[in-house]
């Protein structure tokens, strides 16, 4: 059976050839653990270790003594809010971020509100973009941190990160941002962005699943100080315990080298074919929206809402395509989408959103053919619709047709 | 030359049977477990059978009462903290003993920062906590009693039943670190009373980077998650599967299942074969830990007038890899405080090496130990002055 075409890359993306063979040794002959210093099993695999380091930094534009090592993302984001707001919480104890954040962040957020935390999160406009005024007036003497996301995960909208930067920075304190999505893809360098902390994950940038990285700005005279998530060891210098995750670890750093390399073409030309997916929906479909920003926005993502089409019914419906109504994370739950709701649509379009994710293996081919899919699926389930159709009509009716 | 590698405690090959499950996870079916396209479910699918067969090598009655995580300190700082946590209303005095792994020892100092009582028990020459110290321990707001199972220098197996029977006639819960035993020695949660137990997947043969905490379903709700922001894994861990990870470990665990017993008998026979060849061809050698249960995979031996860390050292020129100790204190040659604790005076343990054994060793690896290993000793002890 042929498989379907696959997008849904800002869920996760499939290993990159030359990821998995850097990873094969690792998982094979050289499965040293690092921490053992005598013998020359152990060497080899910190040397791999060193090496995936530096090419982390290289892509980020940090320096490899920056970078630690976690088992994903979504453990860098934990560590990064709880570890911050652990060790400063006599500084302060007020965080500011935005109503989009991944649950990672947001869930984070949570926690520590139950630990006496205050939590400002921010509104975005309809196109999922914060205001850095908002951000200025949010920021109180107690604030410890401002975390916000570059690129969203389910819009695509890239924030002005570079903007808050600068006023964060002028304040003295602590910005993280969770770029899961723009690592590898766009440019994401963390001085140009002021940035002190940033999490990477490795599955969402052609890498394996179940390993990322935490930037944490080395800082003169004083270090950034983060609590721990995760004790028992002392592995990557305290931060955080436990055998290194080896073969997953050069799988990132290979992620990242390979990402460092190809981005900038890779961004041209997934661009390119967005906006061919865009505009070809959009000529051959009434009543079809873009959610997110016509331009600021991730080069590979298309989310669109079909009014009077259920999202999830279109998605199970196209076997041919695989996509997602949103953030697989929250997907399974069926809740709608609470990034378009905080963007202001209206519940029946949140509904009837649909997210493609496009990637390092999408061809014109794909796109044209998806394209075909989705606006014969769609045109199908209206005439099924009888909501549609009141809707159409009202539409007509309003317009004097 | 082919060379030896004897240090399992710290890690060990994958196995290529569970390498080879893996690669179509990671080559075709990439999808994250939580889409609900076809990529997806089969991620998910292949999750869930994993989930069964790690069950099934602890004896656990639902595979859901598995939780994934990153390893092995993973699954025991979610089970400790997690624990200590979502019971803190019930109490906040937690046991321990005083040769723990680190991911023990360090989880529990952090909970000391935040205001819980710790008890660290002393133990024997053999490495056992006496069932009556435990109970002598605990006290009205006692919440866990937290153990090793296979001690990670020695080899100790604690007297298990004995232990979980003292600690629930007081409704105290029980935490097993089994990262070492898991895989090495048979374990059924449910006969032993477990209500939380740890294993990791790259120390009998499974990957980095992964495994899993038993949570006993009556203490579900308690736990508290230590890494949020999703609902898999039942909200207990967020963050995407690692599937590729997950599908290898619940082969190595399938494959283990079946072949516990015979390679139980297998490595005791190389291991015993070692100490006693140790022995015969070498003067003024301590066992330290043998006497009791232990592992079968593990001897600790100390020769006289020699540092382990020399010995190590000149072992693996030739192609023999041990260790002194725990890999994750093996780091400065700080002098190993599982041996101090079992009071074993500081001159033998810093001669002490630590010899693991796993699937891939052979009767050859072991002649090989014992061809190399007087000449090495013998080359040390002449430069000894103590000696």
């Amino acid at each position: 059976m042929k498989r379907p075409i696959y997008m849904d890359h800002q869920t996760t993306t499939p290993i990159d050839r030359d990821v998995l063979e850097a990873m094969m040794p690792y998982l094979t002959d050289q499965f040293g653990d690092p921490s053992s210093r005598s013998h020359a099993w152990g060497w080899a695999a910190e040397e791999a270790v060193d090496r995936a380091r530096d090419q982390v930094a290289t892509l980020i534009g940090a320096q490899p003594e920056e970078i630690f090592f976690t088992s994903g993302a979504t453990e860098s984001d934990n560590l990064a809010i709880k570890g911050i707001a652990r060790a400063y919480k006599e500084q302060g104890r007020h965080i500011v971020t935005q109503q989009t954040e991944h649950r990672a962040i947001l869930d984070s957020c949570r926690t520590l509100e139950q630990e006496g935390c205050t939590i400002t999160y921010l509104p975005v406009d309809r196109y999922g973009l914060v205001d850095p005024e908002a951000v200025r007036q949010a920021i109180t003497d107690h604030t410890i941190l401002v975390s916000l996301m570059h690129a969203n995960n389910e819009v695509g909208t890239i924030q002005p990160l570079a903007e808050i930067g600068a006023i964060v920075k002028a304040r003295g304190i602590l910005f993280h941002s969770d770029a899961v999505q723009t690592v590898g893809k766009i440019a994401c360098n963390v001085d140009d962005l002021q940035l002190d902390l940033l999490s990477i994950s490795a599955h969402k940038m052609y890498g394996p699943k179940g390993v990322g990285a935490l930037y944490v700005r080395k800082t003169r005279p004083r270090r950034i100080k983060l609590t721990p998530l995760l004790d028992g060891g002392g592995h990557e210098r305290g931060l955080r315990s436990g055998t290194l995750n080896v073969p997953g670890i050069v799988g990132l750093g290979k992620a990242c080298e390979i990402g460092t390399r190809v981005w900038p073409e890779e961004a041209e030309r997934l661009t390119r074919l967005r906006e061919r997916f865009v505009a070809s929906v959009m000529q051959g479909l009434d009543h079809t929206y873009l959610n997110g920003h016509p331009m600021r926005r991730l080069p590979a993502n298309v989310n669109l809402s079909f009014a009077g089409v259920d999202g999830e019914a279109l998605i199970m419906g196209m076997t041919e395509v695989a996509c997602s109504s949103g953030s697989a994370c929250t997907s399974t739950t069926l809740e709608p989408s609470y990034v378009l709701k905080a963007m202001g649509l209206d519940d029946a379009l949140v509904h009837a959103s649909i997210r493609f994710g496009l990637g390092r293996w999408t061809t014109q081919d794909d796109v044209d053919s998806t394209v075909q899919t989705v606006m014969s699926r769609v045109k199908r389930l209206r005439e099924m619709s009888p909501q549609y159709e009141m809707m159409a009509r009202a539409i007509a009716s309003r317009s004097g047709r | 030359m082919r060379r030896v590698y004897l240090d399992y405690n710290a890690t060990a090959p994958l196995l290529p049977e569970a390498l080879e499950a893996a690669v179509p996870y990671y080559a075709s079916v990439w999808g994250n477990a939580s889409s609900i396209h076809r990529q997806g479910r089969e991620a998910r699918m292949a999750v869930e059978d994993a989930r069964e067969h790690v069950a099934r090598l602890i004896g656990g009655p639902n595979p859901l009462d598995l939780v994934f995580t990153s390893g092995g300190t993973e699954a025991v700082n979610l089970a400790i903290r997690g624990y200590a946590h979502g019971n803190r209303t019930r109490g906040h005095h937690i046991i321990t003993t005083r040769v723990e792994h680190p991911a023990v020892l360090d989880t529990c100092r952090a909970l000391e920062q935040d205001g819980f009582e710790l008890t660290y028990l002393p133990v024997d020459g053999l490495g056992c906590v006496h069932p009556e110290a435990l109970a002598d321990s605990i006290r009205p707001h006692t919440i866990l009693f937290t153990m090793t199972y296979g001690n990670h220098e020695v080899g100790t197996l604690q007297p298990l039943a004995a232990l979980v029977d003292v600690a629930h006639a007081h409704g105290v819960t029980v935490h097993v670190d089994a990262v070492q035993a898991v895989g090495r020695v048979p374990i059924d949660v449910v006969a032993s009373g477990i209500d939380l137990l740890s294993l990791a997947g790259h120390k009998f043969g499974g990957p980095k980077g992964v495994g899993a905490l038993y949570i006993h379903a009556s203490m579900g709700a308690t736990m508290q998650a230590v890494i949020r922001g999703g609902h898999q894994e039942r909200e207990r861990r967020a963050g995407t599967e690692d599937v590729p990870s997950i599908v290898a470990l619940g082969r190595a665990c399938a494959l283990i299942s079946q072949r516990l017993a015979d390679e139980g008998t297998r490595l005791t026979r190389l291991r015993d074969h070692l100490e006693a060849g140790v022995l015969s061809r070498i003067g003024a050698v301590h066992q330290i830990g043998k006497g009791g249960e232990r592992l079968p995979n593990t001897a600790n031996l100390s020769f006289t007038g020699v540092k382990g860390e020399a010995l190590v050292f000149n072992l693996d020129l030739l192609g023999i890899v041990v260790s002194t100790g725990a890999s994750c204190s093996s780091r400065q040659g700080v002098p190993s405080q599982v041996l101090e604790v079992m009071g074993v005076s500081r001159e033998v343990s810093e001669g002490s090496v630590r010899f693991s054994l796993g699937w891939t060793t052979t009767d050859e690896d072991i002649e090989r130990v014992l061809d190399v290993l007087p000449s090495a000793v013998e080359r040390l002890r002449m430069l000894s002055p103590v000696f």
